[in-house]
């Protein structure tokens, strides 16, 4: 970290922030710390822009990057009089559409980024609303207008167009896929997103900090306690609490059985979408016993609202404890069955192999995380990399794959759904006695805290700031699905149209978390 | 293939077995619901669902009332891929202003008689997202709708209940 930072002039530190390292650069400068990181093989983990007129400034733009030992935010004070800033994305591909939103939804323009097309902002909104700038009242109803998007065309003879969605066949969230095929062959694919944009962000600067937990928790459903954790680590750092030790061990039960509970469900999905529909079901089976468990130890199936700024609303106790373990114990019993049978189906074999390859450079390139990185051979779990309590003593196991299709994907997750079982265990046996939870009351003004948080998909950010009252000025969420989204358009190339459901369910992203 | 058929044999029929509370709660619902659809939708009722811009957790629990535990294809619900062939549009979420358009196209692609069932508390009132430039709050704001279902997310027997207080209620 010492060398990269000598490589770029001209830093301050930023000494509002909490949670990573953090840095001013002059907004001309902006660009070139981008290049210095990237030579230096650090990824581009979150770009965003917060608007400072509440502190009688202009604008910020941020760009996170993920360094070997931790996070590094770089900032630049972006003027009200020339609201531009340098784009990055010549350096780094997840910035295209990063700074799309911040066009899109701050009204940003970054110079030299070759597609400003409106990104979850859609073709019928009027020119100039930005809903992110302090000036946009979030109750105002925007009226429809005439608009075009411009989509990828591929023209030539046999070339046809498969439009898919916003509502899709079976039960899961809107978005958009359109094909350019040949016979049955992707020539290219575009995604389009925004379906389900609900003003989060907005939403956000609305609340109090312990209401916004709420908030947090309904980003993604899937994905609510590792939501809920990254923003109330983001808060934490922010106000420099420290949270009991046996919180954090409770925060990180929940999120492991939120894991085991998404890789159960999904490696029956992927299953089903080969036509075998038998482990659906039998995977189903498993995942409802979690759910049972989790509602007989938190009084939620899915545990949302435990987490809190401070800890945890609520304990475990010696009944919910055993209740836990005995699921485990008879669900890891189970799962090896399973496991076992998924093995050795010759005829999912035969669809899951070699189908739907993100290749590891591709893989590298775009920012790819969680376990769509760890299929592609890439390394990296925010649970070993950047380790908070009580990971820091359990070590977690990260497997890596490098084939990158369907196989791998699902085989990553086959690993983890086991390693969680064996860190569930872990918790459960180390748990240390004590409080769950220490008071939180305000932030103080203009302090800004970075967190991140390994859910079950990958890298979860959050980053918030106080404004000049010690309210929320800006919550910025970064869902894994932000950049994995990308990993799908370039997995599909190549690969037959009957083909795409099962390589999209392979990936799973989340269509709210990415449009927010 | 042994093994596929002694995991067959070992699971058996899973259906049954339901924690008390639960059990009472999904046969006393399933049962009225059967008779019901037997009757007035010559024995099955064809779900269609949207998600209208929900945070996803109601969609888990909507998949799975699909599941064996549930199994609410035992009911006669089965659920559809188009809307063309649905008797019930279950939608979920605060409607997102840019699903409402597709929400409405959806409904209006249903055959009558139609019935709408608004899963979670999304759909009943905007929940926590509340109403804003970015979202139009209840899917009673968009189309109309038959019953609500309440929670956040309503659990998989809830919304099979509100499936039957649907039908029932278009007497």
């Amino acid at each position: 970290m010492r060398k990269i930072l000598e490589i770029i002039a001209d830093l301050t530190p930023d000494v509002t922030q909490s949670g990573a390292e953090a840095y001013i650069v002059p907004r001309d400068k902006f660009n070139a710390a981008a290049k210095a990181l990237k030579n230096e093989g650090v990824r581009l983990a979150a770009e965003w822009a917060s608007d400072d007129t509440p502190f009688g400034e202009g604008f910020s733009v941020y760009a996170a990057y993920s360094a070997p030992k931790g996070y590094l935010v770089i900032r630049s004070k972006v003027p009200l009089e020339d609201q531009t800033f340098p784009s990055i994305v010549k350096k780094f591909t997840a910035a295209r559409r990063f700074e799309r939103q911040i066009h899109s939804l701050m009204g940003l323009t970054p110079i030299n980024n070759p597609d400003l097309r409106p990104w979850i902002k859609h073709e019928d909104w009027p020119a100039g609303a930005c809903p992110l700038r302090k000036t946009f009242d979030a109750r105002e109803k925007l009226p429809r207008v005439e608009g075009s998007y411009g989509w990828a065309r591929a023209e030539g003879e046999g070339v046809y167009e498969i439009a898919v969605g916003p509502v899709h066949a079976g039960v899961i969230e809107p978005g958009h896929f359109r094909f350019q095929s040949v016979g049955e062959d992707i020539i290219n694919l575009e995604t389009r997103f925004g379906y389900v944009h609900k003003g989060i962000e907005k939403r956000f600067e609305e609340m109090s900090w312990i209401e916004a937990s709420r908030l947090a928790g309904r980003v993604s459903g899937d994905s609510t306690v590792a939501h809920q954790l990254a923003y109330c680590r983001a808060v934490e750092a922010a106000a420099g609490i420290r949270v009991p030790e046996r919180a954090h061990w409770i925060r990180a039960l929940m999120v492991e059985i939120e894991r085991l509970a998404n890789h159960l469900n999904d490696i029956g999905a992927i299953s089903n979408d080969t036509a075998f529909s038998f482990l659906l079901y039998q995977f189903s089976i498993l995942r409802e016993k979690v759910l049972r468990a989790s509602f007989e130890a938190f009084g939620h199936r899915l545990m949302m609202d435990r987490i809190v700024p401070g800890g945890v609303n609520s304990d475990l106790d010696g009944r919910a404890a055993k209740a836990i373990l005995e699921t485990i114990d008879n669900v890891s019993v189970e799962f090896e069955r399973l496991v076992r049978i998924y093995e050795e189906n010759p005829s999912v074999e035969d669809r899951v192999f070699g189908t739907g390859v993100l290749t590891p450079e591709t893989a590298t390139e775009i920012g790819a995380v969680g376990f769509v990185a760890r299929s592609s051979g890439v390394r990296m779990d925010c649970r070993v990399d950047a380790p908070f309590p009580p990971y820091n003593r359990l070590s977690p196991r990260v497997t890596v794959l490098s084939s990158g299709d369907v196989h791998a994907r699902t085989w990553v997750r086959i690993e983890e759904a086991r390693e969680s079982m064996r860190l569930v265990r872990g918790i459960l046996e180390g748990m240390p006695a004590g409080p769950v939870s220490v008071s939180f009351s305000a932030l103080e003004a203009c302090s800004s805290g970075f967190s991140a948080v390994e859910g079950w998909r990958g890298e979860i950010i959050y980053w918030v700031q106080a404004g000049p009252d010690g309210s929320i000025n800006r919550c910025m969420v970064r869902d894994p699905s932000s950049v994995n989204w990308l990993s799908i358009e370039r997995a599909i190339k190549g690969n037959i149209v009957p083909d795409f459901p099962l390589c999209n369910k392979s990936f799973n992203q989340s269509y709210s978390g990415n449009d927010l | 293939m042994l093994r596929i058929l002694s995991q067959i044999l070992r699971t058996g029929v899973v259906t049954e077995p339901l924690p008390p509370a639960e059990e009472s709660r999904i046969t006393v619902a399933g049962a009225g619901l059967e008779e019901e659809v037997t009757r007035r939708f010559k024995r099955s009722v064809t779900v269609r669902y949207v998600d209208a811009g929900s945070c996803n957790a109601c969609e888990l629990e909507a998949s799975a009332m699909n599941n064996p535990v549930y199994d609410c294809e035992r009911f006669g619900i089965h659920l559809s891929a188009s809307p063309r062939f649905a008797d019930i549009l279950l939608v979920s979420g605060p409607v997102a202003r840019n699903m409402e358009v597709a929400l409405k196209r959806t409904y209006a692609a249903m055959p009558e008689p139609k019935l709408v069932v608004a899963v979670g508390d999304c759909g009943y009132n905007g929940g926590i997202f509340g109403c804003s430039y970015a979202s139009l709050g209840s899917v009673g704001n968009v189309i109309p709708v038959d019953v609500y279902v309440h929670g956040c997310p309503p659990r998989p027997s809830d919304i099979i209940n509100g499936i039957l207080k649907a039908v029932r209620r278009d007497l």
